[in-house]
């Protein structure tokens, strides 16, 4: 494999490509991401390579682009969608949770609903409360829906490549804070990382720290921190909410006899809530030394001043207070 | 002006139409009976009075062709020639129907050979379309779909979209609107200020008409053109079936937002789509009273033996119950 260091972003548009390039079926369509190149500037130079057949420039219908991507799904296409904030999925809710999720089921196995639905995720961007949201707890609720969210360049690359190859409708969340401050050894090639498969980020004895999305670089930032003062914390990134690889949080919490759920979305009703209700009913249970605890965003919409949406959800103090806590037999 | 399709309609054709609106009566009548026993649950949306909208709609098409249906979609499904068993067998729920017993009345579906399912969330079918119709083409196919949606539906937001997609694009997509004149209880009057909902169409500028839905012939004719055009390349278009459901809006329905009498008036051999087209064949001779007879008795032995059918076939096993959420 030759290794090269690129962004999260140009890692996602990597992926994208190489799968058009491999498969016909494979197109990609949404707002403003042609020409523009898209909101973030995922798909610069897309449209240049493949055509506007194949990055197709939707007008501002983001139920119709869901909708879109189901009927050409059911009849023999692999499409792409990309939604430009997660907030604006609301809008598509219908298809995605309705359709989607449903036509494999409900139609006993005739057809499959092989979509991918990209979307940034999060807040950070000074984008105020309808532009900042992570509702991704709404979607791994449904069942048919598969739920994808990495933090790495490497990961975002073998995710995106599996997800389009998956045959199954995949919500894809990227942090957009990552989009240009992720940089890390991608190959140049192509590969796949399985679906439902969470990575340990960091190894470590003393705390087990299950953190999705831009948490994940928070938390590792945290436990530089917490090493120094002697913490050695275990971060783990679920990478895909839906399936959840449970089975590598329970034997960590098992080894670490602690457990921090580490997330963005509002706590109330959110994914930490069943990462730690999981880890309750396993084996794991018994070897819990303390409470099972979550950070979470505060249960409140996402602020526009700067200060306010720095408090709204963790960030690396207030991680690396509540993991020293935990550790330290504070709870 | 094209030639007008129906010149061109072979007796056989003609006969089969009849056959199929037969069918299509008799199956609901069937499913009302099963209902009222309690042998059908749940709840279905009939579409007794409309069947010349959907027989003579996707009468247009060919084999190969897509159509998206609605939650009132038997008489559609049964046009498209349904195998009557598997979907007797879907209404009771059994594991030999069209979805398994998974689906029921309002989810009808044959994929593999191209109905791609009933709808049981009005005008979601819309989009659907669109991605067909964008698959159909960058695939560089000749097909066409057929998009099926109520009056109800042209007052969302997925019409909308769904036709200004198909307009830009000018996919090969005939957009049917079966207006039976209500939505569930709202009469179209008070739903929208459009006189025509096929004005709608200029709009996403696409050819709009409006036709007799209970004239079989001029749905088809009006269907046909459309279908042709768009598998030329010519885009989209919009054709209104202007027709009526005899029956609720489901079994819920107490019929309270409308007269008796105006029901009765649209039961009447000279608006029931059946009773028109069959004396229509009778007096161009095609067939004769003991013909249309024996198409009668032909078809309630064909709805007897899928009631049998379906009753002897087994559920859905319980441990079936988690299978299929996600496909391999």
């Amino acid at each position: 494999m030759n290794m090269r260091e690129i962004s999260y972003l140009e890692a996602v548009r990597e992926a994208m490509t190489q799968e058009m390039r491999r498969d016909e079926r494979v197109f990609f369509m949404g707002e403003d991401i042609g020409v523009y190149g898209g909101a973030f500037g995922v798909s610069s130079g897309m449209l240049e390579e493949f055509g506007k057949e194949r990055v197709i420039d939707t007008p501002i219908s983001e139920l119709g682009i869901a909708g879109a991507l189901v009927g050409a799904a059911i009849t023999g296409m692999r499409p792409i969608g990309e939604i430009m904030f997660m907030d604006f999925m609301t809008l598509a809710m219908d298809q995605l949770v309705n359709q989607a999720a449903k036509i494999h089921y409900m139609f006993n196995g005739q057809v499959s609903v092989p979509l991918v639905m990209r979307s940034p995720i999060g807040s950070g961007a000074g984008a105020a409360e309808q532009h900042s949201q992570s509702l991704e707890n709404w979607y791994a609720h449904v069942p048919g829906l598969k739920v994808v969210m990495p933090t790495t360049p490497y990961d975002v690359k073998g995710l995106l490549i599996s997800s389009i190859r998956d045959n199954n409708p995949v919500i894809f969340f990227e942090p957009k804070l990552l989009y240009k401050k992720a940089i890390g050894p991608v190959p140049e090639e192509s590969y796949t990382i399985p679906l439902g498969v969470a990575d340990v980020k960091r190894e470590g004895f003393d705390l087990t720290v299950v953190a999705t999305g831009m948490m994940v670089p928070r938390t590792l930032e945290a436990a530089k921190v917490l090493a120094e003062e002697g913490v050695d914390i275990e971060v783990i990134d679920p990478r895909t909410l839906h399936p959840l690889d449970t089975e590598t949080i329970i034997q960590s919490v098992i080894k670490t006899g602690k457990l921090l759920i580490v997330h963005e979305a509002a706590k109330f009703s959110g994914y930490g809530g069943e990462v730690a209700a999981m880890v309750a009913e396993s084996e794991a249970f018994a070897y819990l030394d303390a409470p099972i605890r979550r950070l979470a965003g505060r249960d409140i919409p996402i602020p526009y001043n700067r200060n306010l949406e720095y408090n709204a959800v963790p960030q690396v103090e207030t991680i690396v207070e509540e993991a020293r806590a935990l550790a330290q037999g504070r709870y | 002006m094209v030639l007008l399709a129906g010149n061109q309609v072979s007796k056989e054709r003609k006969i089969e139409w009849l056959k199929k609106m037969y069918q299509s009566r008799a199956f609901e009548e069937m499913a009302e009976q099963l209902y009222a026993m309690g042998k059908i649950h749940g709840t279905m949306h009939l579409s007794m009075g409309m069947e010349a909208s959907a027989v003579g709609s996707v009468a247009a098409i060919q084999k190969g062709d897509y159509v998206l249906g609605t939650h009132r979609g038997h008489s559609e499904m049964i046009g498209f020639g349904a195998d009557i068993k598997r979907m007797m067998a879907e209404f009771l729920a059994k594991a030999t129907g069209y979805c398994g017993g998974r689906g029921g009345s309002m989810h009808i579906a044959d994929q593999k050979n191209g109905f791609l399912g009933a709808q049981g969330i009005v005008g979601a079918n819309i989009p659907l379309a669109v991605g067909v119709g964008l698959s159909i083409r960058n695939r560089k196919s000749d097909q066409v779909c057929l998009c099926y949606f109520g009056d109800g539906a042209t007052n969302g937001g997925a019409f909308h979209e769904g036709l200004n997609m198909a307009g830009i694009w000018k996919l090969p997509v005939v957009f049917v609107c079966e207006n039976n004149q209500y939505g569930m209880s709202m009469p179209i009057s008070n739903a929208t200020t459009v006189d025509k909902l096929s004005d709608r169409a200029a709009c996403y500028g696409m050819p709009g008409v409006t036709v007799d839905g209970n004239d079989i012939m001029a749905v088809y004719e009006a269907t046909q053109e459309a279908v042709n055009r768009a598998r030329a390349g010519g885009g989209p278009t919009m054709v209104e079936n202007l027709t009526y459901r005899w029956r609720g809006h489901s079994k819920s329905d107490a019929n309270k937002y409308r007269t008796k009498e105006e029901i009765q008036r649209w039961m009447q051999a000279d608006r029931d789509p059946i009773a028109r087209w069959r004396r229509n064949l009778i007096e161009s001779d095609i067939l004769s009273e003991d013909d249309v007879k024996s198409i009668e008795e032909e078809t309630y032995r064909v709805i007897d033996e899928a009631v049998d059918y379906a009753e002897s076939s087994p559920e859905p096993g319980i441990e079936t119950i988690e299978r299929g959420v996600y496909a391999e």
